[in-house]
């Protein structure tokens, strides 16, 4: 089937710099925090190879953790770390906007929407960490 | 032949998996990369761990962590190189490797987590 698109001039699109993010504190902050998905793809990563080395006993748990001391992994984890935080602050922050509630005709204000995301935040992760810790 | 498109869901993939890597990543890096290894907390022993992972609502658990987390990382990944790198002219191929990746990832969760003794 002929597309009837193909024939028609393409309208014209200026060639940006590959380094336009580089431009402006704003974009940078942009790609960074698409950049974040580099180091959520490496934590599941992470946590897969901890979920085998769990299953194939004690010696292959101690190999996993005495991996993870390396300096190399520290600073990747240190990195993905700071990636990943950053990937849920700029998350929560965002919810207002893409979640807008209205009340009685009224905007709800953005912190009354991304304050609980945060309050929810801080008590899962404490419930995690209580889970895992508890031992 | 269907002229609908895939992308609502992959967006839908991608806010899901945005929330549930917000919440549970950090908590779960600092932990396991940095606390334990770096000696801030006594790790948990093996036989405790694999305790902790055999319950079928921990394995759920972690299947929707690694399941969304990967589909929602793909997501915002391939609008990186399309936005940020502007590779247009390969986008079938990074479409495929993106979302390829987190499938294969998927598949290695699901299969990791049924294999748990």
């Amino acid at each position: 089937m002929i597309n009837p698109t193909e024939y028609l001039p393409r309208s014209y699109h200026r060639r940006m710099s590959t380094y336009w993010w580089l431009a402006r504190w704003s974009y940078l902050t942009f790609i960074l925090r698409e950049a974040s998905s580099v180091f959520v793809g490496w934590t599941v990563l992470l946590t897969l190879v901890q979920i085998w080395a769990v299953t194939h006993g004690p010696s292959a748990n101690a190999a996993f953790h005495e991996w993870m001391r390396h300096p190399l992994m520290l600073g990747v984890n240190v990195i993905a770390f700071l990636f990943v935080l950053f990937h849920a602050v700029t998350w929560f922050s965002l919810t207002p906007k893409a979640m807008v509630i209205r009340v009685k005709g009224q905007r709800v204000p953005d912190w009354a929407i991304s304050g609980p995301n945060y309050a929810a935040w801080v008590l899962v992760s404490l419930g995690v960490a209580w889970i895992v810790l508890r031992g | 032949m269907s002229n609908r498109s895939n992308e609502p869901l992959l967006w839908l993939l991608f806010s899901a998996g945005g929330s549930v890597s917000a919440m549970l990543m950090p908590v779960h890096l600092f932990l396991f990369a940095l606390a334990f290894p770096l000696g801030w907390l006594d790790p948990p022993s093996n036989e405790t761990l694999l305790a902790l992972i055999r319950p079928p609502v921990v394995r759920v658990y972690l299947f929707v962590f690694c399941f969304l987390s990967l589909f929602h990382g793909a997501h915002r990944f391939r609008f990186t190189l399309y936005d940020g790198l502007q590779i247009k002219h390969l986008n079938a191929l990074i479409n495929v490797l993106c979302y390829g990746g987190a499938a294969v990832g998927t598949v290695t969760a699901a299969y990791l987590l049924w294999r748990i003794p």
